[in-house]
């Protein structure tokens, strides 16, 4: 069992407050992501939920059972750091046995969950070695099955792929994924990526200057934002947003559409513009059009179209799929 | 063409290095020679170098006139003493300011170096009369409680440098992991801290071995250490250089060796945090 809540949570560091108030539930053996920009205040609610900071108020349960005060090690979670925070003076089997010491197990024990670990991460060969002598992914994955033998409540992970090249991040991306399939336990998952956060997760918490936006499963805050924020951060390329006249005849302040939900055409559509780059990828075509009324708009259209800068294309976007805010930013409903 | 004045230039600054290590090591080669010299050669006007008549009479005459032994024993425990009560005050301070610092800590630390900025004269008449009132003068407990607090802002300086590169997020990975403090401690922070802890432990026996300024003013016999030995040959019956510097050989002879022996781990100690 793993379900967390938190009620209320507050955190403030002296007069700058981080948190000023977050309520949320994570049920049992979900994956859920943190995301949002830098300084959103996503690793702190991480730190509180692990018990690595003190809240300022509030309350947090663990299965029901409020862990508002207990010391990290009572709160059986396991977490995995950006930076691995691997022992370095121990071998990669000293580290992974590391909690099962701490909790006093037997050494037949320890060594058992120390086999099976290392199996699941193929680290079985690289047992005796120091964390100094693996790679970057061999180090992750030395912290992946030091959170793994305690057999914790749920993992939480800060972040942990950003110290890696883009190949392995994808490889790493995808053995954390298997591995929430094979122990279904509940992961807690810190990124600024969200690329990340909408291939791994269960659910998204989208947080911005310490509030969540929004907290829906992946394709929710993909096909229905709440708000300017959430359309914004979720989508690569981000939404192109238009403001003034053009969103006023949508009945909205501003109107959003995703570069990937225009159909361009070289004849006729509802706005025009000059293409400024085109970057022909092969799978896909990205343009990025200067439009009459002057709005910057980026467009991707899957396989290959033969446009090129400078030359005019007219966009529309498709039905169903302008999103219209109001002035605060809120989502307009229908 | 590059290659070449590469060479030269890596030969000529090879050159100076030496020069300069041996105008800094000279003074030591020769009061070693001189203490192998009579008194006559020793002030002999010019010099001798190494082509003089060998002798190890120095040598005898100094252990005939004074224990050297005591002297030899009396520095070991005050250089010790003074260390492990130095490391054991300087270990929690350091620890305490490097991991849950406050707006302060930089001042305190500040503080704590600027009290190495007063001359020791300044305050040798007030800790004279406090040692003679509390009948500290000439002891061995006097003598180690004065070297401890002349070193320790030197050593919660070096300690604190150190401790400040453990990453915290290993002490958080330990206490994840269920570690309790005490376990923390034993586990985690002091394997990681030992090459630290072992090198300020190094440099400050060596402070304390030659201190001099302190062990004179102080002590007079039976808490006197090798730097008295030293003194007491400088000037009463005239000055005689050969014995003086077999007293100095002997005296920096033991200091040496450990030098030689650990001087990997004073390096890293002495330049850590200065390069990454």
């Amino acid at each position: 069992m793993g379900s967390i809540t938190l009620d209320h949570v507050t955190k403030s560091f002296g007069a700058v407050t981080i948190i000023p108030d977050i309520s949320l539930d994570i049920r049992d053996g979900e994956f859920v992501v943190f995301v949002g920009p830098s300084g959103c205040g996503k690793s702190t609610l991480l730190r509180l939920i692990a018990g690595l900071e003190d809240v300022s108020g509030g309350k947090i349960m663990i299965d029901g059972a409020d862990v508002t005060n207990a010391h990290p090690a009572q709160r059986k979670l396991s977490m995995v750091f950006q930076s691995y925070a691997l022992y370095p003076h121990m071998s990669v089997r000293g580290n992974i046995a590391f909690p099962l010491k701490m909790e006093g197990a037997s050494k037949e024990k320890i060594d058992e969950a120390v086999g099976n670990a290392a199996a699941i991460l193929n680290l079985t060969d690289y047992l005796d070695r120091k964390p100094r002598q693996l790679s970057g992914g061999q180090r992750q994955r030395v912290a992946i099955g030091r959170a793994i033998v305690r057999q914790p409540k749920a993992f939480l992970f800060d972040e942990p792929l950003s110290n890696l090249d883009a190949a392995l991040r994808v490889a790493m991306r995808l053995e954390i994924s298997e591995l929430h399939k094979k122990l279904g336990t509940t992961m807690i998952y810190v990124t600024h990526d969200q690329v990340e956060a909408m291939t791994m997760a269960d659910k998204i918490v989208v947080l911005n200057a310490g509030r969540i936006e929004q907290y829906g499963t992946p394709l929710e805050l993909y096909s229905k934002p709440a708000n300017r924020f959430v359309a914004g951060f979720i989508g690569s390329p981000k939404m192109n947003f238009i403001e003034g006249a053009e969103a006023a005849r949508f009945g909205a302040h501003a109107i959003g559409v995703r570069p990937e939900h225009f159909t361009v055409s070289q004849e006729a559509g509802s706005w025009k513009g000059v293409v400024g780059v085109a970057e022909h990828l092969g799978s896909d075509t990205f343009l990025y059009v200067k439009s009459e009324s002057g709005d910057q708009l980026t467009v991707r259209t899957s396989g290959e179209i033969p446009v090129r800068s400078g030359e005019t294309v007219h966009l529309t976007p498709m039905d169903g799929r302008v999103y219209r805010f109001d002035a605060q930013g809120h989502a307009i409903a229908g | 063409m590059a290659r070449a004045i590469s060479t030269r230039r890596k030969i000529a600054i090879s050159a100076i290095a030496w020069l300069v290590a041996f105008l800094i090591f000279f003074p030591i080669l020769w009061t070693f020679l001189t203490s192998f010299k009579t008194e006559g050669t020793a002030i002999q006007i010019p010099p001798k170098f190494v082509f003089f008549e060998w002798t190890l009479e120095n040598y005898v005459t100094v252990q005939e006139r004074s224990n050297y032994f005591r002297h030899f024993s009396n520095s070991v425990i005050t250089a010790v003493g003074s260390t492990i009560i130095g490391l054991l005050i300087a270990i929690p301070a350091a620890w305490a300011m490097a991991f849950s610092p406050t707006k302060r800590t930089k001042d305190v630390l500040m503080w704590m170096l600027s009290t190495k900025m007063l001359p020791a004269v300044g305050v040798l008449v007030p800790i004279y009369l406090i040692f003679r009132d509390l009948r500290l003068l000439d002891t061995h407990i006097g003598l180690i409680a004065v070297l401890t607090m002349i070193n320790l802002p030197i050593i919660v300086w070096m300690l604190y440098t150190y401790f400040k590169e453990i990453p915290v997020d290993i002490l958080e990975a330990a206490r994840m992991d269920g570690a309790g403090l005490r376990q923390e401690i034993v586990h985690v922070l002091t394997p990681m801290a030992i090459p630290g802890i072992a090198s300020t432990l190094l440099l400050n026996i060596i402070l304390a071995w030659n201190e001099a300024f302190w062990t004179l003013n102080l002590t007079t016999t039976r808490a006197a250490p090798l730097t008295a030995f030293i003194a007491s040959y400088s000037s009463p019956e005239g000055l005689f250089w050969a014995k003086l510097s077999a007293a100095s050989t002997l005296a920096i002879a033991p200091i040496l060796i450990m030098g030689w022996f650990s001087q990997k781990q004073l390096v890293r100690g002495l330049t850590f945090g200065a390069v990454k």
